[in-house]
């Protein structure tokens, strides 16, 4: 049964694509584009300039290219920037009117949009290739003054949030794919928390890349007002395809005086088959700013997917006594490769930061945890922790740390550590003594390994994320 | 600068005459350098220390040509006393005294023609620019089995009216196997704002040991580069310990090739920095084989506005299973000014390995400052016994105990 159980994880199994005719933009980078996706969402003229203006920006950026995993040379103009489902060109008002197809879907990736059959009570957004196709529970949301919606809605219904905010934490003129998507941003998800409230459920976001020669340019912006908090959540699947897509997301997240955000991501993006043709590229640059005082911002991902994994989520903690966290599983196997890690900025006084980094790769995958930590001269009396482990799995792949320590404040405290090993032949032994197979005693082992991150995962996250884990390193063993 | 190069190195093409061997070896790396000139922080390896703005506020114009004809004074050069050794002295980058009196003649061989060449990859301009610059290099044989008497000093000196230049030495040593050598790197610095750009060479046959003490106390406003290139067969030892405190700017980088089962490698290091001092150690080492083991630790005490950084890398091919490598650094900054800046990189690719690393920085422990007074010690004492004990867990490091006192001596350290 078991055994059953593992054949049928083996495969990538949110690989199919769904037969829906999209409509899109031309091919192509460029200003007609830029303003074909804003016409078409109806932006206002602010927006508009302001996309054009990061195009500007882009033309004169390069191309970063001091990342580990390097990659065939991007065509930025052989890709749609735009594709929604054709039905949407009106805008379906309720769940009702939705595309059975595209319900269908959903249900086959597990993500129930019909609310009635839901019971554990997260409220959803999914993005379906360009654009934001459904939120649920909005009502209950609305009650407590909670706006959960895609940020199209938002510049329509709160232009005054999204002007204030947008582009505050990743600028303009930050790196080359932040500024591409600041450009050419089609959806993504909207969050403002008002004062003092306590999200009263998990919000979740659910990303799927179908249509093929498509980039993903979603934009999330997260706001936590003085004294409130929320749980978001993130998952990502994309159909197989042999040739490989570029998902290049900007998620901005903003914590006010004394709130708190919590940000997890299980990111499941197709990775490629096990020659490594094909997968996604994730190029993604998350950011958030601890603004006020005693402010937290938690990043915690599971990164299994996706064929290049490139981010740094990141914390600038310039509110005194603010907190950040940052708690990372990434697992590659096969040709898949990862250089992920964090930054943490601490700018204002008695802040304090914790990494904690899980590496584990197999097969012939390339797996590097970079990351920074700076204090700065004026944040006294701040601490850091890190600890990042390696676990390998066969002669073929290689793990590497990359830390950068920077310490400019004499009552600051940094503490690094890291190592690096392989499973013991002890344990292994023990399990299988006990009767596991070696896959089950590995998939064992390396839970306990992680255990630390996933511990940190809302309940239903943790569950997929544990399954996800096991299923990652199929086929890494014997 | 480029035109002070230019006519600098045609005037020195013109001094000796060179083979066309020579000439061209000398010619391809100015062309290099020419291109490519001072590193600065656009390079990964030098992020936190950009040579070319440091040379252009504590130097300002170099001049490169020197006159390796003229004789320089030695007899000035203070020596160490404590200790009876061999020594090479160098002045200005020209070597003017070779002396290894304690030892048997057949079994040392000093050939300071230039032999053939030796290492032709490119490792970083700075090498480019020792490479067109430098005077003849020396290379010193120790023979099988043997071991040196009295440990060698080298002294590393500058003539009272050197300024404003740039000065290149280098050696190659070989020893052959199972053959065993101390060396102490000294500095002497008779004048100011000079740049000091140092290449070393070892190469460890079977078994053969290597120990390379870098002392660098005295407190002088010139800015140094030294290179240590150190490739390692089966079953030897090399060992760096490097002081790194007196001068403006120091940057010592030690690359070590773990080429044969069973070698092992060992840096340690000690920042003690005062004033505007901007001291870096940059570490490669890259286990190659099976069964190989590296050690590092570097400890920094950082006063003022002084800068440290320790760049430690350790690389693991894929071949290399059953690697041992440690690497440890801890700071202390003393002042709110200091800065202590750390990169310790792991590249791996052997899945059989124990590899760790950690870094950590702060201020000193309170509560140990405070036991220490309520035992009677006034602040400044119990602050003196505290980094005491935290040097000397480097300083116990050091395996030859002639050496290790000497050193002691020099801090002013005491058990």
């Amino acid at each position: 049964m078991r055994d059953k159980q593992i054949e049928d994880l083996k495969d990538y199994k949110y690989g199919f694509s769904t037969d829906i005719e999209s409509f899109k933009a031309p091919k192509g980078l460029n200003e007609d584009v830029i303003k074909f996706i804003s016409n078409i969402k109806k932006e206002p003229r602010w927006l508009l300039d302001w996309r054009l203006k990061a195009f500007e920006r882009l033309k004169v950026l390069k191309e970063p290219d001091w990342q580990k995993p390097k990659y065939p040379k991007i065509d930025y103009q052989d890709l749609y920037y735009y594709s929604a489902p054709k039905s949407f060109k009106d805008k379906p008002k309720s769940l009702d009117e939705l595309d059975p197809k595209l319900l269908e879907t959903y249900q086959k990736l597990g993500i129930p949009l019909n609310e009635q059959k839901r019971l554990n009570g997260i409220a959803v957004d999914a993005v379906f290739d360009s654009v934001s196709v459904a939120t649920t529970f909005k009502e209950t949301l609305t009650k407590q003054g909670i706006i959960f919606c895609s940020i199209s809605e938002a510049v329509q219904k709160h232009p005054e949030l999204v002007k204030k905010y947008l582009g505050t934490v990743i600028p303009l003129t930050d790196h080359f794919f932040a500024t591409l998507n600041s450009a050419v941003f089609t959806d993504g998800s909207f969050v403002y928390i008002p004062p003092g409230v306590r999200c009263p459920m998990e919000l979740s976001t659910y990303f799927r890349i179908n249509a093929s020669d498509t980039g993903q340019f979603e934009r999330t912006l997260i706001i936590a007002d003085k004294g409130s908090y929320v749980s978001y959540l993130e998952g990502c699947t994309a159909p197989m395809r042999d040739e490989n897509q570029l998902h290049a997301a900007n998620v901005e997240l903003i914590a006010l005086d004394d709130a708190e955000i919590k940000y997890s991501t299980v990111q499941n993006w197709y990775p490629g088959d096990k020659d490594g043709k094909g997968g996604i590229y994730n190029f993604v640059t998350k950011r958030g700013l601890c603004k006020g005082k005693n402010s937290k911002i938690s990043w915690t991902q599971v990164e299994t997917g996706s064929a290049i994994t490139w981010k740094y989520p990141s914390c600038i903690l310039k509110g005194d006594n603010s907190i950040g966290e940052f708690y990372s599983i990434a697992i590659t196997n096969n040709h898949q490769k990862a250089d992920t890690g964090t930054k943490m900025i601490h700018l204002g006084k008695n802040t304090k930061s914790k990494i904690i980094s899980k590496g584990i790769s197999a097969g012939f995958s390339d797996m590097t945890y970079r990351g920074l930590v700076d204090i700065s001269p004026k944040a006294t009396n701040s601490n850091n922790f890190t600890q990042c482990d390696s676990l390998l799995m066969g002669n073929k792949c290689g793990a590497h740390t990359v830390p950068y320590i920077k310490n400019k404040n004499s009552d600051s405290n940094i503490a690094h550590e890291a190592t690096t090993s392989k499973i013991s032949e002890e344990q292994l032994h023990y399990c299988q003594q006990r009767g596991l197979n070696p896959e089950e005693a590995v998939g064992l082992i390396v839970n306990g390994f992680c255990k630390e991150v996933l511990q940190q995962l809302p309940m239903e996250f943790a569950v997929e994320a544990q399954k996800l884990v096991g299923i990652s390193l199929e086929g890494s063993v014997g | 600068m480029e035109d002070q190069l230019k006519i600098d190195f045609e005037k020195k093409l013109k001094d000796f005459s060179y083979s066309d061997q020579e000439k061209k070896f000398k010619e391809t790396n100015f062309e290099e350098f020419l291109k490519q000139g001072f590193p600065n922080r656009k390079l990964e390896n030098w992020k936190f220390s950009d040579l070319n703005q440091i040379i252009k506020n504590n130097i300002g114009e170099l001049t490169f040509y020197n006159d390796y004809k003229k004789e320089n004074q030695i007899d000035k050069i203070e020596l160490i006393s404590e200790l009876e050794h061999n020594k090479i002295i160098i002045v200005d980058g020209k070597i003017e005294k070779i002396d290894f009196k304690f030892e048997d003649k057949d079994k040392v061989v000093v050939l300071v023609e230039q032999g053939e060449e030796t290492i032709k990859e490119n490792i970083n301009s700075l090498i480019n620019l020792n490479n067109a610059f430098s005077n003849k290099f020396c290379k010193i044989i120790i023979k099988k089995n043997y071991s040196l008497k009295k440990p060698l000093v080298i002294y590393h000196s500058t003539n009272k009216n050197t300024q404003s230049k740039n000065t290149n030495s280098r050696i190659d040593f070989k020893l052959e196997e199972n053959a065993c050598l101390r060396l102490i790197d000294i500095f002497k610095d008779n004048s100011e704002k000079n740049f000091l750009n140092i290449y070393y060479n070892f190469e460890l046959d079977k078994s053969s040991i290597l120990k390379n003490y870098k002392i660098d106390k005295a407190i002088n406003n010139n800015v140094k580069y030294s290179y240590n290139n150190v490739k390692q067969e089966a079953n030897s030892i090399s060992e760096t310990f490097i002081l790194s405190s007196g001068s403006k700017f120091f940057k010592n980088e030690i690359n070590c090739d773990l080429l044969g089962q069973h070698s092992s490698a060992f840096v340690n290091g000690i920042f003690d920095l005062d004033d505007e001092n901007h001291h870096e150690i940059k570490s490669n080492i890259n286990h190659l084989v099976e069964n190989t083991k590296s050690y590092q630790l570097v400890k920094s005490v950082l006063e003022k506005k002084s800068k440290a950084v320790y760049q430690g890398k350790i690389f693991v091919s894929s071949e290399a299973q059953k690697t041992d490598g440690y690497q440890l650094s801890n700071a202390i900054l003393l002042s709110e000014n200091s800065e202590f800046n750390a990169k310790p990189e792991l590249e791996i690719y052997a899945d059989d390995v124990k590899c760790s690393h950690g870094s950590s920085s702060g201020s000193l422990d309170d509560n140990s400052i405070f036991y220490l007074m309520s035992r009677g010690l006034n602040f400044k004492e119990a602050k003196k016994l505290l980094i005491n004990g935290f040097l000397l867990d480097v300083i116990e490091k050091i395996t030859d105990e002639e050496i290790k006192n000497l050193i002691k001596n020099l801090l002013g350290v005491k058990e």
